[in-house]
């Protein structure tokens, strides 16, 4: 690793101060991609501004239906919280299959998103909830977040705050980890919102990171089965093809996934 | 450089290091901890696994500077008046260990799952809370076994001081 200053933040205002004292300061908040990422030399900020111990960064709320969770809160948190359990049992069980134990207990939902890895799983769960990004300047739709592998809407020194969504009447999560890093070659995220019309997000398999896919969301919203997914035509052309997969395998994976979350939510 | 402050297995330490210093490095060179191991370089393999505020976490993946302010239990802080712990115990009883190398971060995680779980953790918990942790070595049977039956000896102890 190339030599860093580490800075502690104690509040979003320190934090951004912090960050924008230097040209090439990064926030860290789990650190469990940019920390390996900095040890590879495939990353080297000058700065490095810690906000785990920024408390307005933490916690879940739920009033209603309306779900918030803060940026800091851990995947074990989302995955072992009671109110998450009974409001949107889907992102317990999506955090709950991130990494392993250890980097469960670092690894936070603001990294995940910010940091946007194509194979990343919770990006496909904020799109197909339809949530809001709450960040230190404003909202941002998901639709409008995911902008690219790696890329997000976010500008620099903008800190993700919380995520907001309304809880679904169903929803689920299936995914087909690589058997080494377990990242997910295909996860799918469907969500069916109270009115009935369904969104479905895909993760891990699209050449552009994740994104939403119109054919499933029309076959889910007319028929919410695990079999009314079996007709939907899977377009290869956008999908990754790297040592783990072709495109065409993706495809298929994209509908095997979509029946198996349908099926569990 | 900046002084590290942090609370190790019950003892407060300081020490001087640089920003960019992984708390492994910081255990093992700083402290002369030496039984938290390193396995890998790419946060796979789970030997440098010690507790930070009662949480198991990939030292290899955190800075030094991260951790200041917390208290870290490594393998070292088990053992207590010469008696191992019962999971370095059932370890040793069920041969959950061959090499050794892997065993500071499984016991470390072990103990972890167990603290989480407590008796009524099953193999299939077991198996999948090990993910992070690679052993070249046993083929994991054993390790199961042991951390089984740590489970139900913590567990029951557990109940006997609730009594």
């Amino acid at each position: 690793m190339y030599a860093t200053n580490y800075h502690r933040a104690s509040s979003i205002a320190d934090a951004v101060t912090l960050q924008s004292s230097s040209d090439e300061a990064k926030y860290v908040s789990g650190g469990m991609t940019l920390i390996p990422t900095m040890k590879q030399r495939l990353a080297a900020p000058s700065d490095l501004v810690d906000l785990r111990h920024v408390g307005e960064l933490k916690g879940i709320s739920v009033n209603g239906s309306r779900v918030r969770i803060g940026a800091g809160t851990t995947h074990a948190e989302v995955a072992t919280s009671a109110e998450l359990k009974a409001a949107c049992p889907a992102i317990c069980h999506l955090a709950s299959h991130i990494g392993d134990p250890h980097v469960r207990h670092m690894g936070t939902i603001g990294g995940s998103i910010a940091n946007n890895d194509p194979a990343a799983d919770y990006p496909s769960a904020m799109l197909a909830l339809g949530a809001t990004i709450v960040t230190n300047a404003r909202e941002i739709l998901a639709d409008d977040f995911f902008t690219g592998l790696f890329e997000t809407a976010l500008e620099d020194g903008e800190i993700v705050v919380a995520v907001t969504f309304d809880a679904p009447a169903k929803a689920g999560y299936a995914k087909f980890p690589n058997p080494a890093s377990r990242y997910a070659m295909t996860g799918v995220f469907v969500a069916k919102a109270s009115d009935g019309s369904a969104r479905v997000a895909v993760t891990g398999a699209g050449s552009d990171g994740v994104f939403r896919h119109a054919g499933l969301e029309q076959a889910l919203s007319a028929n919410w089965s695990a079999d009314a997914t079996a007709g939907v035509d899977v377009d290869a052309s956008n999908l990754l093809s790297d040592i783990h997969g072709s495109a065409d395998y993706r495809a298929n994976l994209v509908k095997v996934m979509a029946k198996r979350a349908v099926a569990a939510a | 450089m900046a002084k590290v402050a942090m609370t190790v297995n019950g003892r407060k330490v300081s020490k001087e290091c640089e920003d960019r210093t992984l708390l492994v490095h910081f255990i093992r060179d700083n402290l002369s901890l030496t039984g938290t191991h390193i396995g890998c370089d790419t946060s796979q393999c789970g030997a440098c696994v010690v507790h930070m505020d009662g949480k198991a976490v990939k030292s290899c993946s955190i800075l030094a500077a991260q951790a200041a302010g917390s208290e870290i239990l490594t393998i070292e802080g088990l053992a207590a008046n010469g008696e191992l712990h019962p999971v370095q115990a059932a370890f040793k009883a069920h041969h959950g260990l061959q090499c050794g190398f892997c065993t500071p971060g499984m016991v470390m995680t072990a103990i972890d799952m167990i603290n989480r779980h407590g008796a009524e953790l099953d193999e299939k918990t077991v198996r999948d809370n090990l993910e992070g942790n690679i052993c070249r070595c046993t083929g994991y049977h054993n390790i199961v076994k042991a951390i089984l039956a740590a489970a139900q000896e913590m567990g029951a102890a557990g109940r006997q001081a609730a009594e």
